[in-house]
């Protein structure tokens, strides 16, 4: 990928990961970008970095801009090393005069690149830096989504450097949103809105207030990762809106392991009941469903419910995983119910229940057990129990 | 490291820094022995910012444990 001016003297000049597959648990099916973008003013500043592996890539798109001699900036919106890797690499090419980052920002530099010589400067919210025909203006994001996360504003270009925030993790030849499908888009930014931001919801809410106070101006926004917004900035700003007030609609999400399928034909007809009373179902069998697919479909879920059997006086570890990823992901306003096959000892189920009262679900009905293969009463309860539920979430 | 009950934690999603009386916070430039309710009101926290309300001790009166959160 070439660089490309996004804005009058803005480039992006960040690099295409084509092949990632795993981001640290996070199933990046098609890939991610790495984001950086060259502001050529009186002074030269890049706003973020690559990825370690990437470091040429980014090198080759600044050159076909401006020699990497002349940045005198390097800001870092954000230390995570997605974004940071390639820096000691990129600070030894370009000799920057100056390394802007928040407070933060520079104690984690430090604690990753072990470099306490660099010429940091910390800037806090609100703080502004000209570049001379362009100003920037810093917007301190504390914890959204690490303690030194950062938005930089171009005031004069109306556009928002905004870090992970917007982000997809989304390879493309296309840098626009208007380039690529919609409804594509939207849920590549909704699967990562519910990976990486849905535990900070409540900052989120407060970040939106506050972009809103300062009365930023915004018809761009730039994030680090996927395509940028320039079409549809007020509709990805109203879904994190609505994302972050964790809205939903009347659908559930069934969530199970099973042995020798009598967990799952419970699971089935609990679908069954939910569907009678006409909600939308999601079914998810742990062992064919990567675990950050099944948070995108949690995130505007109303219902959650979860089942295994039993193995070892236990839950499967399957279970396990997906309760202790979506326990740290802090859903709100749910509600759901547990269920479970088992031989003798039967703990799968309760279990269950407990970790989904741990993140304050609602639980809706008793956890509901049978012991090794389902009768066709038994299967009636199950039905039984997906029509109740089903009649809840209908009932708003 | 001070008695739970004197212990203060940041209730921030996902911060969860301590302020321990017996280490102060010297980059807020608060001496070592410094109780919480001494910090003074514009203290913030040293991980993600947050002002003193934010805290909770991690056990005794005032803690998410015994009052819920």
């Amino acid at each position: 990928m070439q660089s490309f001016e996004i804005k009058p003297n803005v480039h992006w000049v960040g690099a295409i990961d084509w092949n990632i597959r795993d981001f640290h648990g996070y199933s990046t099916n098609k890939g991610s970008t790495y984001n950086a973008f060259l502001v050529k003013d009186e002074k030269v500043a890049l706003f973020d970095i690559v990825k370690k592996p990437f470091v040429s890539e980014l090198l080759h798109n600044i050159h076909a801009v401006v020699d990497p001699g002349k940045i005198d900036y390097l800001i870092v919106n954000h230390v995570e090393m997605d974004h940071s890797g390639a820096l000691p690499e990129i600070v030894e090419r370009v000799k920057p005069s100056k390394i802007i980052c928040s407070e933060m920002g520079k104690k984690a530099l430090i604690e990753h690149y072990h470099r306490s010589d660099w010429p940091y400067q910390t800037v806090k919210s609100g703080e502004t830096l000209s570049l001379g025909n362009k100003t920037v203006q810093f917007l301190e994001t504390r914890m959204v989504h690490w303690p030194d996360s950062m938005f930089s504003y171009l005031a004069e270009d109306r556009l928002l450097i905004s870090s992970d925030g917007f982000g997809q993790h989304w390879a493309t030849s296309e840098r626009f949103d208007d380039q690529v499908d919609h409804s594509e888009l939207f849920s590549h930014a909704a699967k990562y809105y519910a990976n990486i931001l849905l535990l900070y919801s409540p900052l989120v809410q407060k970040l939106l207030g506050n972009v809103q106070k300062m009365g930023l101006e915004i018809d761009m926004i730039a994030p680090d990762h996927g395509l940028l917004w320039r079409s549809h900035v007020g509709e990805i700003i109203n879904a994190y809106d609505e994302w972050s007030r964790q809205t939903f609609k009347n659908k559930a999400v069934v969530i199970y392991d099973t042995m020798w399928h009598s967990t799952e034909s419970m699971a089935k007809s609990i679908a069954r009941g939910l569907m009678q009373e006409g909600v939308i179902v999601k079914m998810f069998n742990l062992q064919f469903s990567h675990r950050s697919d099944i948070l995108t479909e949690v995130l505007d879920a109303r219902a959650l419910i979860m089942g295994s059997a039993t193995l070892n006086n236990g839950m499967l570890p399957r279970m396990a995983d997906i309760l202790c990823y979506m326990k740290g992901l802090k859903p709100l306003n749910k509600m759901g119910f547990a269920f479970g096959s088992y031989g003798w000892s039967g703990e799968a189920a309760k279990s269950i229940q407990e970790a989904l009262e741990e993140m304050k679900v609602e639980i809706v009905e008793p956890c509901l057990r049978v012991k090794f293969v389902p009768t066709h009463d038994d299967l009636k309860q199950c039905v039984e129990m997906g029509r109740k539920t089903g009649k809840r979430i209908m009932a708003g | 490291m001070a008695k739970p009950e004197e212990t203060y934690q940041c209730q921030t999603v996902n911060c969860g820094c301590l302020y321990d009386p017996d280490r102060g916070d010297r980059r807020g430039k608060i001496p070592k022995g410094t109780c919480f309710c001494d910090l003074p009101e514009e203290w913030k926290c040293p991980v993600c910012g947050a002002g003193k309300r934010v805290f909770r001790p991690i056990a005794g009166p005032g803690s998410v444990k015994e009052e819920g959160s």
